[in-house]
């Protein structure tokens, strides 16, 4: 059994050894990002269990290796839910038959369609413990829903792909599940077309909660839009059965098209439950696909700008994150890099094959100031460079 | 009592040549020295303590506060960055030997982006100026702390700061795209941008609440949002603590968030009363304040069921508000809380931890003893849906026991809520006021660890140095309280 000692022990060897370590949970997105160049790996599959839920206190705590649906099932038995939507990513990355761990979905910080209202995981990130690169247990945050008590590190690790500690326990913030979803479908409209229509849902005052434009290629591959001729705009509204249907209605009233559709909640559920997971994008098996993220006004443009590449995809958060797949060599991947940086965002490799991945940034390079500061913050947090080591940045 | 790190005797003797040199990169009158001009900046909202700053320097773009930082870097001068200075935890208290960067001149906003939902500004912008440059058009920057007339979005960024609707909308950190900031030597450096979850290392997070120990932040790109169809407040008043607590743990058990959820005590209702005429009733042990949101039909239908809740409390009174004017004076009383205890008692400290919701009855009833044995008179008012406390502890300024009880008293509470599974500041920051209690809720390694990154943007610890960690040189000197 794997326990928090246990892990410190193993970091403190790699740090007398200088063998470098290959952090995971499961393994389920191990190929996100640049290959990590490590003999050894440790793992926190074995450190798994929820230790504390307080519904009434809005909070869950689990150690880091639990897998993902068992929090979810808890969750869910407490008429509650993870507010960020997390995605489970193997229909893209892969499945390696072991579900996703909860450490693993934060030290990537995924946040599935819910992000663009509720915020991503790493708002709710209310309390982490990780071992540090010098074998050390840390705690930052707490068990609460307010803490500004020092220096946020919760943020500081979550997202950081391992890199600056291995986490070992998460507190999260959690919300009551929604009573019911409804999702306006508006068939037929161009990206622009549709991305005007989700930044005017998401500016009304109806609390829109998810807000997708999918191609019509994308349409055909979820099965609850079986039906929907052409490109898909999707609006979703989670509140209270009568709200729903009272704010669907007027958004219906105000942004309605000729073939409009209303999901129910059953549908509504499992269309975003595949917009979340990124089913819609159609790529191929040696296909590279990419995260970008930009202002929503900007995200139809770059999906024209790399259309002419052979590379597709689709729209979530009111047009700011684009999916995008395409061909898996350097001159795709710098096209990708420019249209981001073109329209003033960011953007991830998200999967590639090795030959790719090791070869070219996988985030974007950090100004020189910054990159100094990330390197001593790295320095800071793991001053033997033994945690995931290149994950992120080549040479660190 | 307040330690500071003894001036630098270098920088002292040096302080002619310093405030010429930092003339030259400034605007005419961008640069204060005069002792008798330096004195509005002594101190922030912790007004026990005061210090006159070597020099006060008011830049106006962010070029300017880059020459600034890269002078004082080069000179080794120490820099305190300052907002509005409403600090609760003397976060912007100067030091003798720092140089205080005020951003009240960069007051500019920027860009408002309605598609994409986001306004860039200036770090000099208060906190309502960012709604009200939005709210003719139905939006709004959604953290309210109860200093938003005053607090700047740059203060408000470095404490993390909270507010009365962050229940549902989230504490600064959550409103947040992006950043321009200024490191100690003088480097420009943007943060994110109009954009969600920037790829690679979390700046924004670690920036958000970081006290002014890491850089300057010269702009902002938050998100606003648009405003709900409406919004309605009802008072609930109960006969004690113990059962207004189980009522907010129906009322999250049922499924409902309300946007806000208050919590008074006896002491802060006949305070707030006495200021307000809310109709607060005078004759309950505990209230609670809850705001709903939505079309009419909405608030209605919420409004009923989160009535039907609170009956099951025995409450004494119920009260719905019946119309905007009526939600407006229920919020009178509970945001003036501060004002309406300074008429009871001209002095008081405003403590600010977080407690699991569970805790609430236990902690307060802790307090009553404390507040019996400590002989001073504190009143509480809480973020129920949150777990963050604000007890307001009320002494005697003109008698030095009764102040240094005062801070006992405060301590004690913060340690207690630390215990019950808390911690010691949910919005308000560290600071000077609590930075001597860290060590009750961080062990000896994981401060070591916070002062690594502090010291990885800030090697030589010039940026805000004496605030949020325990000082650890013996050489210190004590700064009195002003009288
Ligand atoms: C009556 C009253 C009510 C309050 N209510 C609330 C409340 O409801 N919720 C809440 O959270 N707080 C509240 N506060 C506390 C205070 O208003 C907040 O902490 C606020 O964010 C401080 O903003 P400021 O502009 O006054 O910053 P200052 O007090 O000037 O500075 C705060 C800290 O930020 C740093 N800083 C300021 N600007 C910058 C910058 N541009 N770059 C880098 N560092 C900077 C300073 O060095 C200091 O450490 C209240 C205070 C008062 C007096
Ligand atoms: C690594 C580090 C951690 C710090 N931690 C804090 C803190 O937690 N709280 C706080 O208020 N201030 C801290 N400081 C700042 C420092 O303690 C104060 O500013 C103090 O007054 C230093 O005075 P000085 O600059 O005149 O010392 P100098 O004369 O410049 O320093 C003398 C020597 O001691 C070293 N030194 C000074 N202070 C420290 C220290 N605290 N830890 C390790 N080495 C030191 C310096 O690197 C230098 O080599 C820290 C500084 C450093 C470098």
């Amino acid at each position: 059994m794997t326990t928090e000692d246990s892990i410190v022990a193993a970091v403190a060897d790699a740090v007398r050894t200088r063998e470098p370590l290959l952090i995971e949970g499961n393994g389920t997105k191990a190929c996100m990002l640049r290959p990590v160049q490590a003999a050894r790996s440790l793992s926190t599959s074995g450190l798994s269990g929820i230790n504390l839920y307080a519904p009434k206190e809005l909070i869950i705590s689990a150690w880091a290796g639990t897998p993902l649906p068992e929090i979810e099932a808890a969750l869910a038995e407490g008429g509650q839910h993870l507010i960020a939507e997390p995605p489970d990513l193997s229909g893209l990355l892969g499945s390696t038959g072991k579900p996703q761990t909860f450490g693993g979905i934060v030290a990537t910080n995924l946040s599935g369609p819910r992000r663009v209202a509720w915020g991503a995981m790493r708002d709710h990130v209310m309390g982490v413990r990780a071992v540090t690169g010098r074998a050390e247990i840390i705690r930052s945050g707490g068990r609460v829903l307010k803490n500004v008590t020092g220096l946020d590190l919760c943020k500081l690790l979550t997202g950081s792909h391992g890199t600056l500690g291995v986490i070992t326990e998460i507190t999260l913030k959690v919300l009551p599940a929604p009573e019911a979803t409804g999702t306006l479908v508006l068939p037929g409209l161009d990206a622009a077309a549709g991305v005007g229509v989700l930044s005017a849902a998401l500016g009304s005052p109806y609390g829109v909660s998810g807000a997708a434009w999918l191609p019509a290629e994308a349409v055909g591959r979820v099965a609850g839009l079986a039906g929907v001729a052409g490109s898909a705009t999707l609006i979703r509204i989670e509140e209270f059965a009568p709200s729903v249907a009272y704010r669907i209605g007027r958004l219906h009233d105000q942004f309605g098209v000729a073939g409009s559709v209303v999901l129910d909640t059953a549908a509504s559920r499992s269309v975003w439950k595949d917009v979340g997971d990124v089913r819609p994008l159609v790529a191929a098996a040696e296909d590279a696909v990419w995260r970008v993220s930009v202002r929503p006004s900007a995200g139809a443009g770059v999906l024209d700008a790399l259309r002419p590449l052979g590379v597709t995809g689709f729209l979530d958060w009111g047009g700011g994150l684009v999916w995008l797949a395409g061909p898996a060599n350097t001159v795709t991947h710098t096209a990708v890099e420019a249209a981001a940086t073109a329209a003033g965002g960011t953007w991830t490799l998200v999967r590639a094959p090795d030959a790719l991945r090791g070869a070219v940034r996988v985030v974007p390079e950090e100004a020189a100031p910054l990159a100094r500061i990330t390197r001593q913050v790295k320095a800071a947090m793991d001053p033997a460079g033994v945690l995931n080591p290149g994950r992120m940045y080549a040479g660190l | 009592m307040i330690r500071q790190p003894d001036p630098k005797p270098d920088v002292m003797v040096r302080r002619d040549s310093i405030v010429a040199g930092l003339r030259k990169l400034l605007p005419e009158t961008g640069l204060i020295a005069e002792p008798l001009r330096l004195k509005p900046y002594e101190t922030d909202g912790l007004s026990a303590y005061r210090q006159v700053p070597l020099a006060v320097a008011l830049p106006e773009t962010t070029e300017q506060v880059a020459a600034v930082l890269r002078f004082c870097h080069q000179n080794g001068v120490r820099v305190v960055p300052r907002g509005a200075g409403t600090s609760l935890s003397g976060g912007a208290l100067p030091m003798a030997d720092a140089v205080v960067v005020g951003m009240m001149r960069m007051n500019q906003i920027l860009d408002i982006d309605y598609p994409d939902r986001c306004a860039v500004v200036q770090a000099g912008v208060t906190n309502i100026g960012i709604t009200n440059a939005v709210s003719a058009d139905g939006f709004f920057y959604a953290p309210d702390p109860s200093s938003q007339l005053a607090c700047m979005i740059g203060g408000n960024v470095n404490m993390n700061s909270g507010g009365a609707h962050c229940l549902k909308y989230g504490v600064t950190a959550n409103n947040l795209l992006g950043l321009k900031i200024v490191t100690i030597d003088g480097e420009i450096i943007d943060i994110g941008g109009a954009y969600l979850d920037a790829a690679g290392y979390d700046w924004l997070g670690l920036l958000t609440g970081s006290e002014g120990m890491l850089a300057i932040v010269t702009e902002v790109t938050v998100r606003i949002l648009r405003g709900p169809e409406g919004a309605r407040a009802m008072l609930a008043a109960f006969k004690s603590n113990e059962i207004a607590g189980a009522c907010v743990d129906s009322i999250i058990s049922s499924g409902i968030i309300p946007v806000a959820l208050e919590f008074m005590d006896r002491p802060a209702i006949h305070a707030c009363e006495a200021f307000a005429h809310a109709g607060y009733p005078l004759d309950a042990e505990a209230m609670l304040i809850i705001e709903v949101e939505g079309s009419v039909e909405e608030q209605d239908r919420l409004l009923e069921q989160l009535s039907a809740i609170c009956r099951n409390f025995d409450p004494i009174s119920l009260k719905i508000s019946q119309s905007a004017e009526e939600s407006l004076a229920i919020w009178k009383g509970r945001k003036g809380a501060f004002g309406a205890v300074g008429r009871i008692s001209p002095d008081y400290l405003c403590m600010d931890g977080t407690i699991p919701t569970s805790q609430l009855p236990h902690v307060l009833r802790r307090i009553q003893e404390m507040s019996d044995s400590y002989g001073l008179k504190v009143a509480n008012i809480f973020h129920a849906g949150d777990g963050n406390l604000h007890p307001l502890i009320m002494f005697d300024a003109n008698n030095p026991s009764s102040f240094h009880a005062a801070e006992e008293f405060g301590a004690d509470i913060l340690k207690l809520c630390v215990e019950v599974g808390g911690c010691l500041t949910g919005e308000h920051g560290v600071g000077v006021e609590k930075r001597d209690l860290m060590p009750v809720q961080f062990r000896p390694h994981e401060l070591t660890q916070q002062r690594d990154i502090k010291s990885a943007f800030d090697p030589d610890w010039l940026l805000n140095p004496s605030k949020v960690f325990p000082l650890l040189d013996s050489e210190t000197a004590v700064l009195p309280r002003a009288a």
